[in-house]
Parts: C-alpha cells; structure tokens; sequence
C-alpha cells in the first residue's frame, strides 16, 4: 500500500475496496465501491441493479389491477403503503372515489406499516453497527404482533395485496380493531424500554452524531424526502402537506432534527413512531361504519381515460410516488415509480466523503434503502 | 456522567435475560415443527378448486371460464375448455376445464384468482410445506391434485365457506322456484282469447361480491 | 514439585480449561439467545449441551484452504504461536488453597510477558494472507492491543503496591482476611480496588477482542480482519486462542481484585476453595457476556482515544487514590472509614467526570427536538 521510490518519497496508493454485493450489513444486494487514502473514504459509487425484475415493464403488459401484488413487492418491508400510492395513483387517473371507512382503514395499516418500517431501521442500524441483534431482537418482536395483525386481515405477513381502486380488498375481521389497540397501546412502553436500551447509550452516541451530515440545501437540492430530509430541518411531510386520504382529520406533529447527521435520522424516527402512536390512536377510535368499497366498483377490466396522473404519499422511506399515462386500453402506457430509496441513496457519496469505513456502513443504514424499491 | 446510558443498556438486557425465563412475552420463539403457530382464516399460500360432493370430477364447481387465467398477475393457470358440458348445481349446464394445470413455483399467492371467480370454485389454500426434492414434476399441480372437496374449504374458511354454501343453497332454492313456475305454467290449460302471457320475469342471479358476471 | 505433579497440573489444566473453553461457547450463544427473547442452541443434546461437539465436527471436517499467494510458513504457524503461549498463562495462577502450578515471585510480570506473546501471531496472521482486508484487519487489532496493553498493566499496579509482591499467591494471601469478622478483605472493596477492578475488565475486553471492541474480527464491514484466510481447524484454534486468553485474565482479575480462591464471607468458608474461584470465574464470564449482548462496537479511533485518553490517566490516578487510601489507614477517628471513602471517590471521581466530558468534546445534553404542526 506504501510505495516508496527511489528519492524516498513516500508515495500512497489508494485502497480500492469493493463493498457487496454480498454484505453482512442487511440491507440487500448492494454494492460500493470505495476509494480509500488509508481509512478515509475519498470517493464512493454505489453500484447497483442486482435486484432489478422489470416492474415497470411488466405493468405495461398487466392489467391495473394485476399490478398491484407487484407494487407489493417494491418496498416489501412497507406493503400497505406501496399499494396505497399506486390505488392512489390510479384513482386519479380514472376518477374512483373511495369510501370513509375504507380512508379511515387506509390510514390505520399505513401507519402501523410506519412502525413496522422505522423498527426495522432502528434495529438494522445498530446491528449493523455491531450491537449482535439485541436491539433488532426486541424491535422484531414487535414487528412480529404487527405482522401477526396483517396476516389476519389481508392473508399474509408480507405481501398483503390489500387495497383496490376505490378502497379496500375486504373489511376488518371481527376483533381486529381490539387487537390493534392493544399492540398500540403496548408499544409506547416498548418504545421507552428501547430507548432506555439506547438512546442515550455512549457508543451509539459517538459513532453517530456528526457522522455523515446532511445540510438541509444539499437535501433538497438532491430530492432527497422522508425522514431524511426531516432530519435535516426541512419541514416537508406529504401528509400535511397533500393531506391525502384521512390525514387531514388527525392532530400530530412532524418531528424535525437540526444536524442531519446520522444520530439525527435515527431519533427522528423513533419520534415519528411515536406520533404514528397518536394516529393510531386517533384513527381506531374514529373507525366510521360503511362499506371499505363501492359495490358497483369495477375490478376487472379497468379502462380509465386517455391521461396521465402522478399519486404521491409519504411512505416511511420517502416520497414514493406513481406516475401512470393511459391511452385508454386495459395496460397502462407508461407506468413509473418513483422510487424514494434510490433517490435517497443517490447522495451517498457526498455523505461518506472524509468519514472512515466502518462508518459508510453506519450511513448507509441510516439512509434507510431496500432494494426492492431502489432496483424494481 | 459517561457510562451512564451503558448502565442503562445493562439493566435492560439483564430484565430480559430474567424475563425469558418467566414470561412468554419474553421469549417470543415457537419451536417449529415441534410447535405451530395456528393460521388465520385468511392466510392464502397457493389456490386449490373446490369439488361438491364426493366425485372431484362432477362436483366440481370451475365452469372454465378463464377469468382467472387472464387475471392472475405471473400467469400461472393454464386451462383447455372441455367440449363436453356438465350441469352445475342450479342444473344449467356449464363447460369444464379438460386441463387445468397451476404452476405453484409461478404462482405468488396474491388471491386474485380467488377474487374474481363468478363460481366459487378457486379458493386459496394455506398449505406451505410444499418443499420437494425433485425439481421438474411436482410443482406443477393438475386439476386431480388441486380439487379438493367443499368439507376442506369449510374447514379452511369457515366463514367464507358458510356465506358460499348459504348463497348456492339460495340459488338453487331460487332456481327450482323458477322451475316449478315454468313447469306450472306449461301444463295449466291455455285461454282461447287472453293475449299471450309475457315470459315469466327472471330472477338475477345474485352476484358475489367484486366479481363480474363472465363476459 | 515431583514431576507426577506437574503432570497433573498439565492435564489438569488442560483439561479443565479445554471443556471450559466448549462449555463458554455454548453458554456463551444460549446466554446471548436469553437476552434476545430467543433459546439459543437447544438441538443438539438436551438444552443444546452438545452443541460444541457438533462444532468441532463441523470444524475438523471442513477443507483447510490456504491461498496460493500467502507465507505459507507463517499462516501455518500463526495458529500455533496463538494457541501455545496461552496455556502458560494458567501456571501462575492459584485456583485454590495450595493449588499452583508454579510459585514464581514474579508471577504478574509472568502472566504480561507471556500475553503479549499472542499479540505478534495476530500479525503474523493478518501478513501471511496476503490480502488487503486481513492486513487492515490485522492492524487494527495490533493498534488496539498495544494500546489497551497499558491500561491493563497500570490498572493492577495499585494491586501489587498494596500487597507488597508480584507474585499471585501473596496477592491472594493479602485478601484473606476477614473485616467485620465476616466480610472478606477483597482488593473489591476498597474504592481503588474497585476503580481499578473497572478499568482492568474494559482493557481485558478489548485485549481479547471481545465487544464492544471487537472491530478487529466481528466488523460488519472487512468481514473476519485477520481471520478471513482461515477456514476449518485453523479458524477453531484461532478461537480457542482468543477464549483461553480470555479465561487467563478472568483468572488474573479474579485474582488480583476478587480475593482468588477466597469466599466473600466468612460463614461460607467450608466451601472447597476451587469451587471459590469456579464460582467467580463464571460470574466474570457472564459480565463479559453480558456486555457482548448490551453494546455497539466502537469504532478504531475512538477505541484508541478511550485507551489513551481516558483510561491511561484513570489508571495512573487510580495509583494515586490507593496511595491515599494506604497512608490514611491510621485514622482512627469515628467515621474514619466513610471519610476515607470519600477522599479516595473523590480523587478518582472528579477526573473521571471531566476526562469523561473531554473525550465526547464538551458535555453533550441529549439533543432536543422540534416539532412542525
């Protein structure tokens, strides 16, 4: 690594070191390149594509509404939120409006998907932070009450396949509301006995806070959205500002960080969970009657009219947004997604440069990316 | 004070390591295969066809008409129509599937098929142990390993089977109103000068929930 | 010493050592798997007793590669010079009343010469492989040894000030007797026995690469440091190095602060002193454990400056306390043992808190969050 030459001048070769695809850091098929001067990162691509499976391409070929156990397995951690911003997307497009209850329900899966989600975050970033799966154990088992939830109503952990346009596949089953009130009611206590675990732990302390800042101009400039760019002190949440669905009727706040750094977007996370809580609360107490879909609603063979509509929400990583043209016949003409993780993921370097290596990967935990989503 | 929030740390891992041996909140594992976790009703895994009766072939209720086949999103059903027609519980004669083959490697279990069906006859399984170790034959289930007869489903879906078996008992109730209607009709004596009776008005079928009447 | 009897002790030793060795690592997972709500092995034999047997299979059957390019000589013996200076550590150290292998007067300085034998195979591994990531791997784990090398040697200075010898079993003999007539006089128990007893189970942490300083070998990031290259047998005896160095200091701290082999009150003196040493042994264990399961790993720069500038001047401080504590000991006056206390707290204490605010740059409140409507 050290060449010297004949004048005795000490010449430094930089250490390329390619990190991934396979990656003991959990977060999928993903690869790095970095340029190294000894410890120090001097350049970083990500490389990546490893994941691609021709989404958008296959819903040009599908019916609207065979896409939507694709759009699934985007973010697979945030089902329920996937499908709301494509059911979103094409309700634009072809004018289907949806039913109180079916809002109300709307909001209550894809909040408790916000909590499955940011647990997720909070227990990968220690473990890849070298806490051996302690805090990832606790944070799964309260994942795992949540996904027990889902599976009663939509028939799977993962894929839940639930919403459809103008609403919701079916309704509550009996006992659900209950079941859900108690998992919200047991996870502030949980929340607190993680923090206690944690946050004001001193390790995770020095290994995030100002590691891998993120200034707020660089972030919006970027495109970056979600809790990262929360994190960063732009106050820009979809929820209040669309106010899509239900949103518009709950009181919660928007937690903001002032560093942008990586301790920053954990904490914002965690406080988000919180104001999900409140949501939560809010929601199963407000659960209007009615039907979760209109009956004369079509299923099959949806034609919407020539035209273009872009649906967009908060999904826990980000803007994750659908852009669909019509062209009047059964397969949408051009079917994008917005993808919130690789726009995220696209300020990568500028985070990582002059940290060392053992944090990159402290970064790219905190940038929060799944691969489903990044490579479709 | 530095150290601080270690001791923290310290205490919570100490609580848990205690509470695993006393609470079941705290050790949260099911030792599988030694232990199962119950499913819910609505766990789907991979379709099946749903056979009234006890003869699979007669009984069963897919009148092939391909809805499924062009819904399900991977395009994993593959049917050919049969030329020969069989009746179906109302007693009007419907078509049936000659092949009906589901590639369950293809298959993601997302229910559409399910879904959309006009007949309740596709419904979704929740058998998983479907693992095998030979790669080419068994993972593309025919007609013969997919019927499985309306006892299962009951037992699978209770209360989905309870609306279906509900709405076909309706149906045929209906339809056999209807036909001793008709019969009635045809053998009263007919009026010299009554102007013709118009036909009987029709009942509409009811139909489920979500799906088209086939086109 | 009759030649019967040093053989006894080395098949003793070998052998007591060797089954601790499989017993830790399956106490070690199960433990780990309590403190995540999930059992940890409990296939193999009943509660997973077996478990080590099934890992040495697994290790002794699987395929030894060595990589075309690397020293073969060294990866070879790099292992070796782990594994084999290790097991002299346990010579010195008494497990029971009159249960020694070798008396030496020296026996301290013997332990810490022959502990940073193992650090040079560390390097030696790392070199041999001839790949980037075991270099850097290797490195690290020298830089951090070095470094904790220190803190771990001051940290028992105040031990051998206070007992007047180098040599174990008068450490030990130094803390057996009884305060209050019940309370054992363990180096524990005093304020710079148990500042020291503290900062001489971090540096033994990070000696052994355990975490939270385990960035040499669990990295998430350069995957196995120095072991990449090694697979099979080797891999095994590159862990059985680690524990058994790790088993040594637990031995040394057990020793030096817990009062050896003696029991912590009188009434329960009957016991065998073996079990003594057994029973605190164990305990030392599971803090290690326990510490593995609760913390992050800290990354190479500050891992360094914790050593250096925290942990150092602790130490030396530390020395300062127990000198205190020494020439107060003639106080006679009511209260003499709280004043004495609180003198030596205080002088450990103040530096503590402000080397403690020097390290995280300041004294950093938790951050406060604001919230947009």
């Amino acid at each position: 690594m050290i060449a010297i030459d004949n004048d005795t001048e000490v010449k430094q070769e930089l250490l390329e070191v390619s990190m991934g695809p396979h990656h003991p850091s959990t977060h999928g098929v993903f690869r790095m390149n970095v340029l190294l001067d000894g410890e120090t990162v001097v350049k970083l691509k990500p490389v990546f594509g490893y994941l691609h499976r021709n989404h958008e391409k296959i819903a040009e070929t599908n019916s609207y509404l065979a896409s939507i156990p694709y759009t699934d397995r985007l973010d697979y951690i945030c089902a329920m939120t996937n499908n709301w911003a494509y059911t979103l997307s094409v309700e634009k497009l072809a004018g289907i409006a949806v039913p109180p209850r079916a809002e109300y329900i709307r909001v209550i899966v894809s909040e408790l998907t916000r909590l499955i989600n940011h647990s997720c975050l909070a227990g990968f970033l220690l473990q890849d932070m070298g806490a051996l799966g302690t805090p990832l154990m606790y944070a799964f088992r309260e994942r795992e009450k949540i996904l027990d939830l889902f599976e009663a109503l939509t028939g799977s952990r993962m894929m839940h396949n639930f919403m459809r346009f103008g609403g919701c596949r079916c309704d509550l089953p009996p006992g659900w509301v209950d079941g859900a009130k108690t998992i919200v009611a047991h996870f502030g206590p949980f929340l607190d006995e993680f923090e206690a675990l944690l946050t004001g732990n001193e390790i995770l302390r020095a290994r995030t806070e100002g590691v891998g800042v993120l200034s707020g101009a660089l972030a919006v400039s970027a495109g970056v959205t979600g809790p990262m760019l929360r994190a960063s002190g732009v106050n820009y949440d979809i929820r209040k500002v669309d106010a899509y669905g239900a949103y518009g009727k709950f009181a919660f706040r928007v937690p903001l960080g002032q560093r942008g750094d990586v301790f920053d977007r954990y904490m914002v996370r965690i406080l988000e969970m919180r104001e999900s809580l409140k949501i939560l609360e809010q929601a199963l107490r407000e659960l209007p009657d009615g039907p979760v879909i209109d009956p004369k609603a079509k299923l099959r063979n949806l034609r919407p009219k020539p035209g273009e509509a872009y649906g967009r929400i908060e999904s826990p990583k980000g803007e994750l947004g659908f852009y669909l043209i019509s062209d009047g016949g059964p397969t949408p003409y051009r079917f994008r997604v917005r993808p919130p993780s690789l726009i995220n993921v696209t300020i990568l370097e500028d985070l990582c440069l002059g940290h060392s290596v053992a944090d990159v990967v402290v970064i790219l935990g905190s940038v929060d990316i799944v691969l489903g989503e990044v490579d479709r | 004070m530095l150290g601080s929030g270690i001791i923290r740390g310290f205490i919570e891992t100490a609580r848990n390591f205690a509470g695993s041996y006393c609470s079941r909140e705290r050790l949260t594992t099911i030792q599988y295969p030694e232990e199962r976790l119950a499913q819910p009703e609505s766990a789907r895994i991979m379709p099946f066809l749903v056979f009234d009766g006890a003869d699979p072939k007669a009984g069963l209720r897919c009148t092939a008409c391909t809805i499924c086949e062009q819904e399900c999103p991977p395009q994993c059903i593959y049917i050919i129509k049969d030329a020969v027609k069989k009746p179906d519980h109302i007693g009007k004669m419907q078509m049936q599937p000659k092949v009906f083959d589901i590639d369950i490697s293809v298959c993601m279990g997302c229910g559409i098929c399910a879904e959309v069906c006009p007949f309740d006859s596709i419904k979704m399984d929740q058998v998983f142990e479907l693992s095998s170790g030979e790669r080419f034959n068994t993972f593309l289930l025919h007609k013969e390993q997919l019927a499985k007869p309306n006892e299962y489903f009951r037992k699978l879906h209770p209360s989905d089977a309870a609306e279906t078996d509900a709405r076909r008992a309706e149906d045929k109730i209906k339809a056999e109103a209807k036909a001793r209607a008709a019969a009635a009709a045809a053998a009263a004596p007919k009026p010299p000068s009554s102007p013709k009776p118009g036909p009987p008005p029709k009942v509409p079928a009811p139909v489920p929930e979500h799906a088209e009447v086939a086109t | 010493m009759s030649p019967l009897v040093a053989v006894l002790y080395i098949v003793g030793i070998m052998a007591v050592f060797g089954s601790a060795f499989a017993l830790t690592t399956i106490a070690e997972r199960k433990t780990l798997g309590r403190m995540q709500n999930r059992f940890g092995p409990n296939r193999v034999g009943p509660f997973g007793i077996l478990q080590p047997m099934a890992d040495a299979v697994k290790m002794l059957t699987k395929e030894d590669i060595v990589p075309s390019s690397a020293d073969k000589l060294l990866h070879f013996i790099a292992p070796l010079v782990l594994t084999t200076p290790v097991w002299l550590n346990f010579a010195v150290l008494p497990f029971g009343d009159h249960v020694v292998a070798a008396r030496f007067d020296a026996g301290l300085l013997f332990f810490f010469a022959i502990s940073a034998a193992s650090e040079l195979a560390v390097f030696m591994a790392g070199w041999s492989s001839q790949n980037k990531y075991s270099l850097l791997g290797a490195m690290r784990a020298i830089a951090q040894m070095i470094s904790y090398e220190v803190p771990l040697v001051l940290s028992t200075v105040t031990v051998v000030m206070m007992a007047g010898s180098l040599s174990l079993t008068d450490i030990v003999d130094a803390q057996s007797s009884y305060a209050f007539g019940w309370l054992a006089r363990w180096n524990l128990f005093t304020p710079w026995g148990l500042a020291g007893f503290g900062l001489f189970l971090i540096a033994a942490t990070a000696e052994s690469n355990r975490s939270p300083f385990d960035l040499p070998e669990g990295e998430s990031e350069i995957i196995a440091g120095y072991l990449t290259e090694y697979s099979g047998f080797k891999y095994a005896l590159f862990f059985l190095g680690e524990y058994l160095g790790l088993f040594a200091v637990t031995g040394l701290g057990v020793t030096l602060f817990l009062g050896g082999w003696h029991a912590p009150v009188k009434a329960l003196a009957w016991a065998p002193s073996i079990f003594w040493f057994a029973a605190k042994f164990a305990a030392l264990i599971f803090v290690f454990i326990w510490a593995r399961a609760t913390l992050p790993r800290l990354r190479l720069d500050q891992l360094l400056a914790f050593a250096w500038r925290f942990l150092v001047p602790l130490t030396l401080i530390n020395i300062a306390a127990a000198a205190a504590w020494h020439y107060s000991a003639w106080w006679g006056f009511q209260g003499a043992m709280a004043t004495r206390w609180v003198l030596c707290a205080a002088i450990i204490g103040f530096p503590y808190v402000w080397l403690g605010r020097s390290l995280r740059g300041g004294s950093p409140a938790l951050r406060k969050y604001t919230y947009a409507e």
